[in-house]
């Protein structure tokens, strides 16, 4: 990318952040909602663990880890990608047209337009989780572990970004299709915060190894915690997320491209 | 100049049939939107797997196999009754009325000879109707599809289902009306928006049974707040958690909380009328 492409963005992020800036009061409001979001989450699964002492064949420490894992991915890409979902207004009114007679690919400009600075408090949050959860789970951390520990929520951000980015190209065709993709995306979000172990049949299959979402807590978790699958995969697929997310990536770019070719314009 | 303030006529015939005029027209309005309606109850669906999924596995790894007294069966049942309410009762409905007051289009409410709390109540019961026979009705059909749901045992159940359905309504229309109407102080409602759709999502008994909670606090929360009368006491209702009699009480404490509710939504609206310069003038 030239770096005059890259100033542009970082003009168009730069603008967005100044015009929510200037109601001070709104942003404060709307960065603590997001961090009260997150803790309603967050609040779930340590309410659940008042009534079982396990869930899925899993103790509290390690379904901890998983949410927070997944809490944390999540947040980096609604900060960065989340914003997408609003694609549906740009195909519905036609808005999309002004995006792409601008000389600049049509995905980035969306995604620096319509940046949401408040969701960076979700990703503080996320990110103190992760100490948390490593912490109470006292992991035994090797360099190795460390780099997983840390490679893990970006890889999974990356995965729920392909699943942003994927399942918004379904307002191409179907333009009434409201809160659909909020049950990958939201979705995705809760099935992540608890072992693949919850969950049965062919809901595992399409969702944990289906779409990935195995790959965001679950895998990694385990790896980090050394122990075994009771689903029965070998002790590597713990390290496997940022293949399967940048699997996932691929196949987002290219749904986001052919999306983008079968686009037509309301018209007038 | 006197302040505009909205005329309210008595409950006669010709305002009855205005009411029902009104309804009638939202229910048409909603029932236009089916590609939305699919793809409301293909998420409802998912998100009910999901839950249904993870508070199984609660039960099962519960002292007993009963989730804080929920057995299995009623636990499932339970989950999808939920995902059912949520679009019925609309908890997350869209910040309608406060986008109008911020932009001034809500002078065109006050100006009608009609109070505005009870119109745009008319107008949510209209919804509703659409909303029982659809998001309520499906995910309860998916749910007994793919898993052993609990069938209510006391033939009395179904029509104090019915009726705490429609209590639980009123009540969320209430508070979502109050939650609104802030925006005449304030323009901008954000903040309050985003309170409720916090505490609604986790202290309605949508997210998990308020009985996962300490005694104290579900007790509170039942007392204090109406909250519970949202998704948890309809839900009791149809899987029969307690004996009938203690089940219509519960059902007779929504109406008071509707009753309350409303009569709050009208007082705030008619100080609204009173003190405040509408935007756009």
């Amino acid at each position: 990318m030239a770096d005059g492409t890259l100033a542009i963005y970082r003009r168009l992020v730069a603008a967005q952040v100044r015009s929510q800036a200037q109601y001070r009061a709104s942003f404060l409001v709307e960065l603590c909602g997001t961090v009260l979001f997150a803790s309603v989450d967050v609040l779930a699964v340590l309410v659940v663990f008042r009534v079982a002492r396990s869930v899925g064949g899993f103790e509290f420490r390690a379904v901890f880890l998983m949410a927070a894992l997944s809490t944390c991915a999540f947040a980096l890409a609604d900060l960065t990608v989340g914003s997408i979902e609003r694609i549906r207004a740009y195909v519905r009114t036609g808005l999309l047209d002004a995006v792409l007679v601008r000389p600049l690919g049509a995905l980035p400009q969306l995604l620096a337009a319509d940046v949401a600075p408040k969701r960076v408090g979700r990703v503080l949050f996320g990110i103190g989780l992760v100490g948390v959860a490593a912490h109470t789970a006292r992991l035994d951390l090797t360099p190795a572990r460390w780099l997983l520990l840390l490679v893990t929520p970006v890889a999974g951000a990356v995965l729920f970004g392909a699943i942003f980015v994927a399942s918004a190209t379904v307002a191409f065709w179907w333009i009434d299709s409201g809160e659909f993709a909020a049950a990958l995306t939201y979705g995705g979000r809760d099935l992540t915060s608890y072992p693949m172990t919850v969950y049965g049949g062919l809901f595992r299959r399409v969702f944990a190894y289906g779409l990935g979402f195995a790959f965001v807590g679950y895998y990694p978790a385990l790896a980090l915690l050394g122990r075994r699958d009771p689903l029965g995969l070998p002790a590597v697929t713990g390290w496997l997320g940022p293949v399967v997310a940048l699997g996932a990536a691929g196949v987002a770019a290219s749904a986001w491209k052919v999306a983008i070719r079968h686009y037509r314009s309301t018209g007038s | 100049m006197r302040p505009v303030t909205a005329t309210v006529a008595r409950p006669d015939m010709t305002t009855l049939r205005m009411y029902a005029a009104v309804a009638a027209a939202e229910f048409r309005r909603y029932a236009t939107y089916r590609q939305a309606m699919v793809a409301a109850m293909f998420t409802n669906s998912v998100f009910g797997f999901l839950r249904c999924f993870v508070l199984l596995a609660v039960a099962g790894g519960a002292a007993g196999g009963a989730a804080a007294g929920y057995p299995r069966d009623r636990l499932a049942t339970y989950v999808w009754i939920g995902q059912g309410l949520l679009g019925t009762v609309n908890i997350w409905s869209p910040p309608e009325l406060a986008e109008r007051i911020r932009t001034g289009d809500v002078v065109a409410d006050l100006l009608r000879p009609v109070n505005p709390v009870m119109a745009y109540l008319a107008a949510d019961l209209g919804r509703f109707g659409y909303a029982a026979v659809t998001r309520l009705v499906i995910p309860i059909a998916v749910g007994a599809v793919a898993f052993d749901l609990y069938a209510p045992a006391h033939p009395v159940t179904y029509p104090l289902f019915v009726g705490s359905v429609l209590c639980a309504t009123v009540v969320c229309f209430a508070c979502r009306y109050l939650v609104n109407a802030t925006a005449y102080w304030l323009l901008d409602s954000r903040g309050p928006q985003i309170g409720w759709v916090a505490v609604s999502s986790a202290l309605s008994g949508m997210a998990f049974p308020l009985a996962f909670l300490p005694a104290p606090l579900t007790t509170a929360l039942y007392l204090a707040t109406p909250l519970p009368y949202l998704i948890q006491v309809p839900a009791d209702v149809l899987v029969e958690r307690h004996p009938p009699a203690t089940m219509a009480a519960m059902v007779a404490g929504q109406v008071a909380w509707a009753a309350v509710m409303l009569a709050a939504a009208r007082l705030v609206q008619r100080r609204a009328e009173r003190r405040v310069v509408i935007q756009g003038g």
